[in-house]
């Protein structure tokens, strides 16, 4: 008896040496970047408080977030090349590697097998084993031309697939990881100039990518690949008179509301309300400058935008039923991203200039939370790991 | 405030320093320029400035390129790319002043 006593003292002993992480879920949590230190911190949207700082991610400016699908993991890719697993519930780095000179982005698979990873330097994609990292397919972006690539707009899609654009070769591949140590390549050639990022629609059927060099998206279907990469809301381009682009838009926040999508116009101040069904314009809103994202509230009803420099301090709030601008904030200098909570009664948005996170009611518009960080930028929430595409 | 001071002094020093024969610009807006270039040349081309969307702009990447044709793109942009026109926002000398300080080393933004 006495022996059985001091051996679980021993274990107490043990798990209080280790410092055991409380008992938890994560599904309230969340993750913003520190772009200039090379930090994210933990964020937990119940109670409106940062859980944690975790350092030594590199650098991390325009990095993003894909959550594994128990939301317990995320990867954090760096603009470096960096690859790092973050758990959210030790609040440490599981694992980090350096897999590229310069990347720009990344994506999961559906089952949460596979991280896949954008690289502009050497130009392709690297397809990483989601629990130790170990690199398991090398996809080099060589295009018809003979050139690699720039790799942009990777996302994952139904059907073990990761789509992704060719920045410089102007193509769209489709990678079927069915066989995940050999990819099978589909690619359409000559989809247009410069696509410059890509998105794919919430249902997971069309992934569109925009460009830079013309006008409008190149639209592909993923039900039906043999009817090819299509032309679509040509109106989207920037026609006569453009205005120069100081910061390029995003695609990853078009706002898909169900049957409309919302989009910044490329270099114009407007925002396009556009036909998820055929892909034509509906409506074209004059905005307070060049949107960045267009992030759609979990239900549809609102899109919260904000702009490229110089009209970064700006937020607007777009109502789609009556199609105007029903609210104008000015949250602070630099806002960089917003994040809805995944039924959408909190908005988070980073403000980068004043290192903080305000977080916002979308009913009243109220500012409900401050939180401090070094200059922030993406917000991602875990429950991102249950969204297609994300 | 006394934080603020202090950090504006050792920017201003740093880039007296280093950028000993640029045009005089007040240590206010060199380090709004420090800020300008570190965040929003660098949504493009990386926040260290070793290249993005848009090349490296380290001296490594820029030291045979001519000083004039690199102000030149700064105000003027560089037509059928997306690097815009900057003229609006940013004087010749403070062009100039830029990039000195990236053939030499961009000073840091903290």
């Amino acid at each position: 008896m006495r022996a059985s006593t001091s051996f679980l003292l021993l274990i107490l002993g043990a798990l209080a040496g280790c410092a055991a992480p409380q008992l938890r879920g994560t599904g309230d949590l969340g993750v913003v970047i520190e772009r200039a230190t090379g930090s994210v911190q933990i964020l937990d949207t119940t109670h409106h408080t940062s859980l944690a700082r975790v350092e030594g991610l590199g650098d991390l400016s325009h990095a993003s977030i894909s959550y594994s699908r128990d939301e317990r993991y995320a990867y954090v890719f760096g603009r470096d090349g960096g690859l790092t697993k973050v758990d959210l519930i030790t609040q440490h780095i599981d694992r980090r590697i350096m897999q590229a000179g310069n990347s720009i982005g990344g994506a999961i698979s559906p089952d949460g097998k596979l991280v896949a990873v954008a690289n502009y330097e050497p130009g392709g994609v690297k397809v990483f084993d989601a629990n130790d990292l170990s690199l398991v397919a090398d996809i080099p972006a060589v295009g018809a031309n003979g050139k690699r690539s720039k790799v942009v707009g990777l996302v994952d899609a139904p059907g073990h697939r990761f789509v992704f654009s060719l920045y410089d070769a102007g193509e769209i591949w489709v990678a079927d990881m069915h066989d995940p140590k050999n990819p099978v390549l589909h690619k359409f050639l000559d989809i247009g100039k410069e696509p410059y990022d890509g998105m794919i629609t919430s249902d997971g059927r069309h992934y569109a990518a925009g460009l830079f060099g013309e006008d409008g998206v190149a639209l592909l279907d993923l039900w039906n690949l043999d009817a090819g990469v299509k032309r679509a809301l040509v109106e989207f381009g920037r026609h006569g008179e453009k205005l120069p682009v100081y910061k390029m838009p995003h695609m990853e926040g078009w706002a898909a509301t169900g049957n409309q999508v919302v989009l910044p116009a490329v270099g114009r101040h407007e925002v396009i309300i556009a036909d998820q069904n055929g892909w034509k314009e509906i409506a074209r809103i004059p905005v307070a400058g060049q949107a960045v994202f267009a992030v759609a509230r979990p239900d549809g009803r609102q899109v919260w935008i904000n702009f490229a420099f110089p009209d970064n301090e700006t937020v607007q709030v777009l109502d789609l039923p009556s199609r105007s601008i029903v609210k104008t904030l000015k949250p602070g200098k630099g806002v960089l991203h917003l994040e809805f909570s995944p039924r959408g009664e909190q908005i988070w948005l980073s403000v980068r200039d004043e290192n903080r996170i305000e977080i916002y009611d979308p009913d009243t518009f109220a500012r409900i939370g401050t939180l401090s960080a070094e200059s922030p930028s993406g917000i991602f929430f875990t429950a991102r790991a249950h969204r297609i595409g994300q | 405030m006394r934080k603020f001071l202090t950090v504006g002094i050792m920017i201003a020093t740093t880039s007296t320093a280093a950028l000993a024969d640029s045009p005089h610009l007040s240590p206010e807006r060199q380090s709004e320029l420090i800020r300008l270039v570190r965040q929003d040349c660098g949504s493009c081309h990386g926040m260290r400035l070793t290249g993005g969307l848009g090349p490296a702009l380290t001296p490594e990447a820029l030291k045979d390129k001519p000083a004039a044709a690199l102000i030149n793109t700064i105000l003027r942009g560089r037509p059928g790319t997306p690097m815009p026109p900057w003229n609006t926002f940013l004087s010749e000398s403070e062009a100039t002043w830029i990039v000195d300080g990236l053939q030499k080393g961009f000073p840091d933004a903290r």
